[in-house]
């Protein structure tokens, strides 16, 4: 028997499992996946935990439910991967050998990594909201906060989900407004870009959104400390932005895996070739997701678009075939702008988002780059997809894993 | 589209970053930093090297990767390209502006 063996039960990892279950000889090739957690978490139910949208239970479910059977769950922390010997440790020195790794560890927040961040104030009035436990313990911190200077910051590029502090930002107008308190908070959206995102048809829509609802914008700060006695954050080039509330997205970071055995760059992510997801420096071992160092957003829809086309190289590897080349990036994402309505981007290594409709050229029903509440109905009802056909790799219909450029507006 | 800098012609994007690197030179590159209101000092050209040959090594540009560089740290990149010292940094050195924001 040969054996392939994923590392991370995620988004990335789970998807993987389901499509290799389904396409690899089961004679020849045992399939084993490794994750020392037991929770699998719907990252993308962190932005309405806060709110009190979703309720913990609406986003957590046991990672088994997910994995197929006749793929073996090894719940273990692993200890290195030993890449000249095709050999990932475990604790209590178990090792597993592997003809294919698939490496899936995705992206943590760091927040130790900016001085004074998870000081005295960490969870008292500074918060992330990209862990479960930061999301709830932020829950609990609006239901009873009286208003005042609300800080929306994200710390460096890259994060995961870019969009997220900005949804972030949407969202908490509108949650203060139902709260009938709009007027005793103050909204500051704090970015190291030079504007609301990184693309600039998608930054025109978003920033203009952005002062519609009374946010203020503070764009190229990149932030040296925060200072816990002032409560203010403080950037390199001397600039300070005091805060009553500071909801922070620390820096990103690959698993402290990469580095224990060598792999990853100065973020401890593992360079991967962009378009076949074949690590740069071993041909046996596959990234994808958060994990990689490509230059595509860290998005569980690039997983899942990354997923189709990683299942095929991997055959192609196993039959001895080029691979191919063929991820170009794709991302989609449902951007939510508060009042019950959201936008949604569509984009790839090449391509912005512009306007249009989706996933039909001209008939939508959603639509591109514009709020709708359709778009918002659409980001609701992901959260079922997402647990019933993504992560078992069920297809989506109209949505494959390559960009469709029919339909887009581009200039 | 184009752009007359000094005697020279150069190809730029719409943000004004050179969309050709083999078009630069030392002159281009003094006439792009006083565009800035920046003064190149030898400290300046030496972090401009660093990014230049980066760039041709094809390793990404991040801020942090420049104040782990050992050439300068973040401070002193502030304080020598003011604001958002890696776009004006890079802008200087013709190189395009990093795409560590995706």
């Amino acid at each position: 028997m040969k054996n392939v063996v994923i590392l991370g039960a995620g988004t990335a990892g789970t998807i993987m499992a389901n499509h290799l279950h389904k396409k690899l000889n089961k004679d020849e090739w045992e399939i084993s996946i490794i994750d020392e957690r037991e929770k699998h978490y719907y990252q993308p139910g962190y932005l309405f935990l806060p709110f009190d949208i979703y309720e913990p239970e609406d986003i957590v479910k046991p990672i088994q439910k997910f994995i197929p059977k006749g793929v073996q769950f090894i719940s273990q922390r692993i200890e290195r991967i030993e890449a000249k010997e095709n050999t990932v440790r475990l604790i209590n020195r178990q090792f597993l050998h592997y003809d294919i790794l698939v490496i899936a560890t995705g992206a943590q927040t760091a927040p130790e990594e900016v001085q004074g961040m998870k000081g005295e104030e960490w969870h008292k009035s500074i918060f992330d909201f990209y862990t479960f436990e930061g999301a709830l313990a932020l829950r609990n911190k609006l239901r009873e906060w009286q208003g005042g200077k609300l800080v929306v910051h994200i710390t460096e590029m890259p994060i995961k989900c870019p969009v997220a502090p900005l949804e972030f930002a949407f969202l908490a107008d509108s949650y203060f407004k139902h709260k009938k308190m709009r007027d005793k908070v103050e909204i500051t959206y704090v970015t190291p870009l030079s504007g609301a995102f990184t693309k600039p048809k998608a930054t025109a829509a978003l920033d203009h959104l952005l002062s519609e609802k009374k946010i203020a914008i503070e764009s190229d700060f990149a932030i040296a400390e925060v200072d816990n006695d002032n409560k203010k954050i403080i950037d390199y080039g001397g600039k300070e932005i005091p805060f009553d509330l500071l909801v922070t997205v620390p820096t990103n970071k690959g698993d402290d895996l990469m580095e224990r055995s060598g792999l990853g760059d100065d973020l401890n992510y593992v360079p991967t070739n962009k378009g076949s997801l074949q690590s740069i420096a071993h041909k046996n071992i596959f990234v994808i997701g958060d994990a990689t160092n490509i230059p595509a957003s860290k998005a569980g829809s690039v997983a899942h678009f990354e997923a189709e086309i990683l299942t095929e190289n991997i055959l192609r590897f196993i039959n001895g075939q080029p691979l191919k080349e063929d991820f170009d990036g794709h991302a989609n994402c449902f951007v939510e702008t508060g009042n019950g309505k959201a936008l949604l981007i569509d984009f790839n290594y090449t391509h912005e988002p512009v306007e249009g409709g989706f996933p039909f050229a001209n008939f939508g029903p959603l639509k591109l780059l514009k709020e709708s509440k359709a778009n918002h109905l659409g980001k609701l009802a992901f959260r079922w997809v997402y647990w019933n056909m993504l992560l078992k790799a069920t297809p989506i219909p109209f949505v494959p894993a390559k960009m469709k450029l029919a339909g887009k507006h581009f200039d | 589209m184009k752009k007359e800098i000094g005697t020279a012609t150069i190809e730029v994007n719409e943000e004004g970053f050179m969309t050709n690197f083999w078009q630069w030179s030392k002159n281009i590159g003094e006439e792009l930093a006083k565009e800035s209101s920046i003064n190149l000092t030898p400290r300046h050209w030496q972090i401009i090297d660093y990014i230049q040959d980066e760039y041709r090594k094809e390793v990404p540009l991040s801020i942090r990767k420049i104040g782990k560089s050992g050439v300068v740290d973040i401070k002193q990149f502030y304080e020598l390209f003011p604001k958002a010292p890696l776009k004006t940094a890079t802008k200087i050195a013709g190189v395009p502006k990093p795409a560590s924001c995706i």
